[in-house]
């Protein structure tokens, strides 16, 4: 099965090449890129006044199976990530049960073959049941497929016991995720300690029970050498702190999501269970800061935190309703109509943010367009203008603080290995 | 669609100057010796009444007591308006109880601010009388309220209102029919 | 003229200087029938009002009752103690079983924030914020600006410390919007732990010195000290807490002359207000009860007293939609 594109703007971040060619899939990889190419055996996509990208890579989504497919399954998530142009996705262990055994990465990675519709590389918890407590069997989930390990949704609160996982973890040279926070200091808070907290009389979450977490785990990765990869960071301090442990050489990395790059803690006025997420949406000058971390490197990654929950769950008071929202058919849309203005970073260094940049961070496959590499690509129709609708997501949730939001271009066709998975407009939702 | 070509005028300042005095003298009249006080409705019913008042005195030689009464509490439309009618307070510092009153308002039309006026009154206690007194009686009544004094009888379509502007609050002395389409 | 054209009354923040002069304009009115021997005028006969109490408390809930039966409107008291609440059952559940039998608003207190704005959501019938978790408490706002105003002539100009625990303070922050609103100086007064982060950016002045706070002020409200904050450390005791920020006779007489000492009550007598400053010439604090009936039987009035499309079903909105609420 050989597919042609033809003409679309090839932008390869991993290589900073943007140039209008043609490209061939031949299988499961790209056999060829060149300026003309003419192959009447395949099946071709005029793709002129398109682009064409690197399927992209999002390192931090909840698929929510087994346990909650009420919220999202493997099937709809990895479709919804389909149609947001993401062909890669870093699953988080806090199922029920956890992903704290071979035994359950080897139940995702299955199902993800019976019913998934992109790559799914599986994260197993770092402790047993995600309590926090003693160390899961990280090196049976290593061989099973895991790719990482993170109690992602808790912090690891015992310092020992992070510390122990941190070592052990060294022995198969994968990252640990961590959830930063200091429950002792969120204290039951739902959104950002501030001004905001003061007006819609709730209990706040500090900046600081982000950044403190953060210092202790970057102290511990110095003492480890282990890799720590610090997920959705929203806090100014916190960007300093990466910032200051990087430069000593210690081997961390970090993501933040783009809700924490568009909306402040202004977006939950009204108590709009929809922007509530946890860390929770912080300051303009966090936000400030997030942008400067971008810039100077010192941010790896843009990654959703796709975390998908039901219009009952949503739809409570406030501060019973559960954090997160969901990201992946909007990462695309935001990231280039709306990121893009705000970041002041070039084209290819933006897009090198949701791809090879993450896929790096991760020790993944993909992310990049090269002969003879997997064929994991997206087109992207840069014209169309129109709002976000959530109720054209192919997610089973809705809970999106963009719903209505006007942006520019939209995602045409999505390739896994060479198979066209979504297409504009035709895909069946199932 | 001018002012002018929509209302006609049915009392003059002079008018209503006459009629005062025409009515303080019936009130005399009907209501000597007793224990009378004025009571007006709000708004246009209160300044009559602070009208009367002197007209009246002057011939009894005798304080009266005057208190305003708002029916808005007591009004019988209240949840079918789309807001709800504006409240203002009942100012009425005397003692009903064995009074001879006269209540006192601008139009009666439907009989419906009376009859709330009356409710209102009679939850302040007891009085002796009560006797009504108007400016302008334009019919169409829905209740059997008649008045006891009346200004003047006007014939009016439902369709048209009658305007009493006085000087207090209006700036001018004169009653009109405004044809409302 | 101002109208009220809110569904519900949900808290002051957003609330316009007019529709709160309306609201203490009209509770002038209902304060008169206080003074007749029947205090019970007809206006919301055949009305239903169901009280809804997530949370003990006798007082508003009385005065709730009160305002309502003199309306001459039915009361229904549902609280925590009975009936489904305890079951498990959402709240727009129960308020719109409430509502489809013959409720015509619902008063409701709950120990979360944002509830009465949650339920407002879900549910077609005026809802009245009877206090929402540390959030607001309208009606004890609106009653204190409506004493302060008998007694102070207007508000604009005035300067108002209240004094306590702020940050778990519903009667605070209602005070806070409506006062800045309707034009007076506010001064939070006590400790930083009881000091939410971010009001400065309000333009309310923050003070952790009482006897600093007091100079030059024409109203010191006095909030109820909880015992159960000493627990999370907001400070040590309740005898040390008395000590710095207890309202003494000593205090009251170096304080402007005239000022009013108002408490929302239920008080603690020898802890944050000694005895001699609660029965003292300066204090309003029993005049706040009574005006509290009126100014419930405005707001009931304003909210009632109108028609509501009670019957449709409520037409949910989308529910992942990040709207504000509409008022």
């Amino acid at each position: 099965m050989k597919t042609l594109i033809r003409q679309a703007r090839i932008l390869n971040p991993a290589t900073q090449e943007d140039k209008k060619a043609d490209l061939l899939i031949d299988g499961e990889t790209i056999s060829r890129i060149e300026s003309s190419i003419s192959d009447s055996s395949a099946k071709t996509i005029d793709a002129d006044g398109w682009w064409l990208i690197p399927g992209l890579v999002d390192i931090h989504v909840h698929l929510r199976e087994p346990g909650a497919e009420k919220k999202e399954t493997i099937a709809t998530g990895t479709l919804a990530a389909a149609a947001g142009g993401v062909t890669s996705v870093v699953c988080m262990a806090n199922t029920s049960p956890p992903i704290d055994n071979n035994t359950e990465i080897e139940f995702i990675l299955e199902r993800v073959k019976r019913t998934g519709y992109v790559r799914v590389y599986p994260v197993g918890t770092v402790t047993k049941a995600l309590e926090g407590k003693e160390i899961a069997n990280i090196g049976s989930m290593v061989d099973a497929g895991a790719i990482a390990i993170s109690d992602d949704g808790r912090n690891v609160t015992d310092p020992l016991v992070m510390r122990r996982a941190m070592e052990y973890s060294t022995i198969f040279g994968i990252p640990i995720i961590t959830h930063n926070e200091e429950h002792i200091l969120t204290d039951g808070g739902t959104l950002n300690e501030g001004k905001m907290s003061m007006m819609m009389g709730l209990q706040g979450c500090p900046a600081e029970a982000e950044s403190i977490s953060i210092a202790r785990d970057l102290i511990l990765a110095k003492k480890t050498g282990a890799h720590v990869h610090i997920a959705h960071l929203s806090a100014a301090e916190s960007v300093d702190l990466l910032r200051f442990y990087k430069r000593k050489g210690v081997q961390a990395t970090g993501e933040t999501a783009p809700h924490y790059l568009l909306l402040t803690d202004d977006a939950v006025d009204g108590y709009n269970t929809n922007a509530k997420m946890n860390p929770p949406l912080r300051t303009k000058e966090d936000q400030n800061a997030l942008y400067e971390g971008l810039k100077d490197g010192t941010i790896d990654s843009i990654a959703t935190d796709h975390a998908p929950h039901t219009i009952a769950d949503k739809n409570q008071e406030f501060p019973l309703a559960p954090f997160g929202i969901i990201g992946l058919e909007t990462l695309l849309p935001l990231l280039l109509g709306r990121i893009r203005e705000r970041a002041g970073l070039d084209l290819l260094s933006l897009l090198g943010l949701v791809t090879h940049k993450p896929a790096a961070v991760m020790n993944l496959p993909g992310g990049k367009i090269e002969v003879g590499g997997p064929a994991d690509i997206t087109l992207w129709n840069p014209d169309p203008t129109y709002s976000i609708n959530a109720d054209h997501f192919y997610s089973k949730a809705r809970n999106t603080p963009f719903h209505g939001w006007e942006v520019k271009g939209r995602v045409e066709a999505t390739f896994v290995a060479g198979r066209q998975v979504f297409s504009y407009g035709k895909t069946e939702r199932i | 669609m001018t002012e002018t070509v929509n209302r006609r005028l049915i009392m003059s300042a002079e008018d209503i100057e006459r009629t005062l005095r025409r009515m303080a003298s019936q009130i005399c009249e009907k209501c000597a010796g007793k224990n009378l006080a004025l009571v007006g409705v709000r708004s246009r019913g209160a300044t009559l009444a602070q009208r009367l008042k002197p007209l009246i005195q002057d011939m009894t030689r005798e304080e009266i007591p005057v208190g305003v009464l708002d029916t808005g509490l007591y009004r019988d439309d209240i949840g079918t308006t789309a807001v709800a009618p504006e409240i203002r307070s009942t100012d009425i510092l005397f003692d009903v109880e064995g009074k001879d009153i006269v209540l006192i308002d601008d139009v009666i039309y439907t009989g419906r601010t009376i009859r709330a006026a009356l409710n209102a009154l009679i939850d302040l206690g007891r009085p002796d009388r009560v006797t009504l007194l108007v400016l302008i009686d334009r019919g169409h009544r829905e209740l059997p309220i008649q008045p006891d004094f009346i200004g003047q009888e006007v014939k009016t379509y439902t369709r048209q209102k009658v305007a009493v502007c006085l000087k207090e609050e209006d700036g001018i002395d004169a009653v009109y029919i405004v044809e409302n389409e | 003229m101002t109208e009220w054209l809110r569904k519900d009354c949900l808290g002051l923040r957003g609330v316009s200087r007019e529709e709160i002069e309306l609201v203490l304009d009209t509770a002038r009115s209902m304060k008169e029938i206080h003074t007749r021997t029947v205090k019970k005028v007809p206006t919301l006969r055949g009305k239903i009002v169901a009280n809804l109490f997530y949370e003990p408390s006798t007082r508003t809930r009385t005065s709730f009752e009160l305002a309502a039966t003199r309306l001459s409107a039915d009361v229904i008291n549902i609280t925590t103690a009975q009936s489904s609440v305890v079951k498990g059952e959402t709240v727009p559940d129960t308020a719109n079983n409430l509502r489809v039998m013959g409720a015509d608003a619902v008063v409701i207190r709950h120990n979360i924030s944002g509830t009465p704005h949650f339920l407002a959501k879900n549910t077609s019938i005026p809802v009245l914020n009877a206090g929402d978790g540390t959030n607001e408490h309208p009606s004890q706002a609106l009653l204190d600006m409506f004493t302060i105003r008998e007694h102070k002539g207007c508000i604009e100009g005035l300067t108002v410390a209240i004094v306590g625990d702020i940050l778990h303070g519903r009667v605070a922050r209602s005070n806070m919007w409506g006062l800045l609103t309707l034009g007076a100086k506010v001064r939070f007064v006590g400790p930083p732990t009881l000091i939410p982060p971010g009001v400065q950016d309000l333009g309310v002045e923050v003070y952790h010195d009482l006897d600093k706070a007091i100079e030059g002020v024409d109203v010191i409200n006095l909030l109820r000290i909880q015992r159960e904050r000493m627990t999370g450390n907001f400070f040590p005791s309740l005898q040390e807490y008395s000590r710095i920020y207890g309202m003494t006779m000593e205090r009251l007489k170096r304080a402007k002359p005239g000022v009013l000492i108002m408490h929302p009550g239920p008080m603690n007598r020898g802890i944050e207000i000694m005895s001699e400053v609660a029965d003292s010439e300066s204090s309003v604090i029993l005049e706040q009860v009574t005006n509290g009936i009126a100014v419930r039987m405005a707001l009931l009035y304003l909210l009632i007293g109108r028609e509501i499309e009670s019957d449709k079903p409520h037409e949910k909105k989308d529910l992942h939609t990040p709207t504000l609420f509409e008022n």
